[in-house]
């Protein structure tokens, strides 16, 4: 497929971010090449510079950011074109989908709309040509009903369905070069699969070259010609990364360990329509019967897509959501207390979120944000005993203490979910709900926060609710796994028993999506 | 959408409701009445007044006859101007001070708005910190120091337009009132829209626009302004009631017959249904503008429904 001839080679970049601590090297001196129809990946961990690579060669850098060097394609240094010039290869020879597919698409205006928009302005067709050409592309990106979709907003539609449209809209203008940061990420695994396949197959038919960024050898495996290693030099790093899977096991806990938290026939409803004036209101059943039975000690896993209920089980357990069931916590009913009476006992249930940076305050110091929680539940130690607190739980997570001072967004991703963790662990709880709390890290990363989970697990006998679509660390993790679709679970068991001999075809399916490239390998 | 504005209407009755019973009692409540006079009057002319206008009888009585009255949409005279009714105030006031509120509005927002998009667009040089620095200097500086400034400078000195009149509302004698209730609001609205179309520019939305290669027209004013226009839409609701209702200060200072002079001055008199009517006034602007508000957040954002 690939030819000799090169389209995009990249010579010398530097890029540099102006920051109020002095300039910041992201990424230095690379070079690069890319051939007529060749597929690259480019790997590395977060921070390694893969992403600033495409944005500068793309001119999307933030204001603060500067790039030097050449990025030439078909010969022309795209760093030093017009605006004017620029603006004539990107989006018609050049395009490039984003690893955010939530809030890639303007939420003002119809997919159909913003699918128009670059094809009119690109190919100097009428609204109504550009309009055919745009379900064609929906249809290429296997929308289903595109004439209906293009009246959609983006909110109607789910992450899989909106980086399709991403997609449609880079490769609307048949480009030449298409660059893909990340675009399967924020994606549950089933989708993840679909949106790979779809664009190899985009690839072999449209016969465009193709830069992937990605963290994930599988994928790299999968798609590409080439790859490019970014940091340490090749060998070394691409062994790291294999290495960074998630690995061991939990033992279970004795069969005479006391509960810690049990629901029994938990049941969470939600009211999607109607009202007063609006006629019979309509109720999705998010949760519907679950019983759960978390140990001393013990890590159960819920795994199953997005939207299969497993942060609402959880939720209605700490009983952050109002539902039906009862719920039994250390010895005593908690389904009927008032949010007062269950204020003694937030402190000993703790929940950790995905995101690290919503859910850290961007205006408060790391140490503010985890001696919050102390100063609620107990606010009568004195300041010295509060910082000595915080400071043990930095130490504890393996942060430095003396970083108590910066705020959130001077820490990575994965120091930012250390933050979250000590914010929790503070407290001394009981139970802590870990809500897909690696998703938003990548691999090297997510080993790190599993061990510390782990560490923390020992140390303090803490009982964990872990809330995962990622299979290969749900493994590493638990010793009982859920399996939840549709606010019902399917299947539960040792990790064994549903990763080795699931019964359930939705568990099998799961399974398929996760680790399709272990079995290929091993075949 | 219809049944949403009239449910909304329906909830503005209880709040009326609430409104005009507490400030019916609170007024009451301040030491004195509408005769009380410094010399003190005739206590049988003042007993004659009183019964005139029905304050001899007991409070529940007065407030159930205000009640009714106000019902059958008579806001009753006023007890310190007894040759007007309240209702006729204000049909002389009202359409000067909306005039003016109004035309102060559109100025602070196609003003203020530009001055925002430039601001940001700017982020960070010579033009963003002259709007920033302008506009800090606009909303601290009070209407009555920016008012004699303008009429010492315009008026006496120069002399292009009157000090202070208003004679049939000539556009000359307008602009000293306007501009001065404008310019505060300018930089409200400037420093709103900097800060909303920053964030807005910022998004991922506005980067995969210019990974299309879209034209700066397209990104500034389709896809980032529309998004930033929502924190304005949230301000101008509140401030156009404040506006249209009109301003002591400025009416006081431009020797204009608008309204906003007479909340200050009934309750000082205690000319209790003026107070009231004015209340009443500026509770109904409020809601009506609130509602516009929540109606306009549907046309800009369609992920707002109301159906």
């Amino acid at each position: 497929m690939a030819s000799d001839e090169t389209i995009l080679s990249v010579e010398g970049l530097h890029v540099r971010f102006h920051t109020l601590d002095g300039i910041v090297d992201a990424v230095k001196g690379i070079n690069m090449h890319v051939k007529a129809g060749e597929t690259v990946a480019v790997v590395g961990e977060s921070g390694s510079g893969k992403s600033q690579t495409m944005m500068a060669a793309m001119r999307l850098l933030a204001s603060n950011g500067e790039a030097t060097g050449t990025v030439a394609y078909r010969g022309a240094n795209l760093l030093t074109l017009t605006k004017a010039e620029l603006n004539e290869v990107r989006g018609r020879k050049i395009t490039m989908i984003f690893q955010e597919p939530m809030t890639s698409l303007d939420p003002l205006y119809t997919i159909g709309n913003q699918l128009m928009e670059p094809i009119m302005r690109h190919r100097n067709v009428g609204a109504e040509e550009a309009r055919r050409e745009a379900i064609k592309m929906l249809k290429l990106v296997r929308i289903p009903e595109p004439e209906r979709r293009m009246k959609s907003y983006p909110y109607e539609m789910s992450g899989g369905h909106r980086q399709r449209v991403m997609i449609a809209m880079a490769i609307a203008n048949d480009p030449d070069l298409f660059l893909a940061d990340e675009p399967s990420t924020a994606l549950d695994v089933t989708i993840q699969a679909e949106i790979l396949n779809l664009m190899a197959d985009l690839r072999k038919r449209l016969g465009m070259s193709m830069i992937f960024i990605t963290h994930d050898l599988n994928i790299v495996k999968r798609i590409a010609d080439r790859v490019y290693v970014m940091r340490l030099g090749e060998h070394p790093y691409t062994k790291a990364l294999l290495a960074a899977e998630p690995t061991g096991h939990k033992d279970p806990v004795p069969k005479t360990t006391p509960t810690m938290l049990a629901g029994t026939d938990m049941r969470v409803t939600f009211k999607v329509g109607g009202g007063l004036l609006a006629g019979e209101p309509i109720y999705l059943k998010a949760v519907d019967r679950v019983s759960v039975t978390l140990k001393r000690g013990q890590t159960i896993g819920i795994v199953g897509e997005s939207g299969s209920g497993k942060s609402t089980l959880a939720r209605a357990l700490l009983k952050l959501l109002p539902s039906e069931g009862s719920i039994h916590f250390d010895g005593r009913h908690i389904e009927k207390l008032d949010p007062q009476a269950m204020r003694p006992l937030r402190k000993q249930l703790q929940i950790v979120f995905q995101d690290p940076f919503g859910s850290l305050s961007p205006r408060l110091t790391a140490g503010q944000i985890v001696t919050e929680g102390l100063l609620v539940h107990e606010p009568s130690i004195s300041s010295r005993e509060r910082d000595r607190r915080a400071a043990q739980a930095f130490t504890e997570v393996g942060l430095d203490p003396a970083n108590r001072n910066r705020y959130p967004h001077e820490f990575s991703g994965g120091q930012r979910q250390r933050i979250a963790i000590a914010r929790a662990i503070i407290l001394k709880p009981k139970v802590v709900v870990l809500d897909e709390p690696t998703s938003a890290l990548d691999r090297q990363v997510q080993k790190q926060i599993v061990e510390l989970l782990r560490d923390l697990q020992k140390a303090h006998n803490l009982s964990y609710l872990f809330i995962s679509h990622d299979l290969a660390v749900v493994r590493a993790m638990a010793d009982h796994i859920m399996v939840m679709k549709d606010g019902r679970m399917v299947e539960q068991g040792s990790p064994e028993q549903i990763f080795d001999h699931p019964h359930e075809d939705y568990t099998k399916r799961l399974m398929a999506a996760a680790f399709v490239d272990h079995a290929e390998a091993s075949a | 959408m219809l049944r949403y504005v009239f449910r909304r209407l329906l909830t503005a009755i209880p709040t009326l409701f609430v409104i005009v019973t507490i400030s019916f009692f609170l007024i009451r409540v301040a030491p004195g009445g509408p005769f009380n006079q410094e010399r003190g009057l005739n206590p049988f002319i003042k007993a004659n007044l009183n019964r005139q206008f029905g304050l001899d009888e007991p409070l529940w009585m007065q407030y159930l006859n205000y009640l009714n009255n106000l019902l059958h949409g008579n806001f009753g005279p006023s007890y310190n101007l007894p040759d007007f009714t309240v209702t006729e105030l204000f049909k002389v006031g009202l359409p000067v001070s909306i005039q003016v509120g109004t035309s102060a509005l559109i100025l602070a927002l196609i003003i203020g708005g530009i001055l925002g998009i430039v601001a940001a667009l700017r982020q960070n040089k010579a033009a963003d910190y002259a709007v920033i620095a302008t506009a800090t200097a606009g909303s601290t500086i009070p209407t009555f120091v920016i008012a004699p400034i303008y009429q010492l400078t315009f008026a006496t000195t120069l002399a292009l337009v009157p000090v202070a009149t208003w004679g049939n509302g000539a556009l000359l004698n307008k602009i000293g009132p306007i501009v001065t209730l404008a310019l505060p609001q300018i930089a409200i609205v400037a420093r709103l829209m900097r800060g909303s179309m920053i964030e807005a520019l910022r998004s991922h939305h506005i980067r995969t626009a210019r990974a299309l290669g879209l034209s700066d027209w397209s990104i500034i004013v389709k896809h980032a302004l529309r998004g930033a226009l929502l924190p304005i839409v949230s301000y101008a609701g509140p401030a156009a009631a404040a506006l249209l209702t009109g301003s002591i200060i400025v009416e006081t200072i431009f020797q204009i017959p608008g309204v906003g002079r007479y909340f200050v001055e009934a309750a000082l008199n205690r000319d209790y249904t003026l107070v009231m009517g004015t209340v009443v006034v500026i509770a109904l602007f409020t809601i009506v503008f609130n509602l516009i508000v929540d109606i306009l957040y549907a046309v800009v954002d369609p992920r707002v429904r109301y159906d």
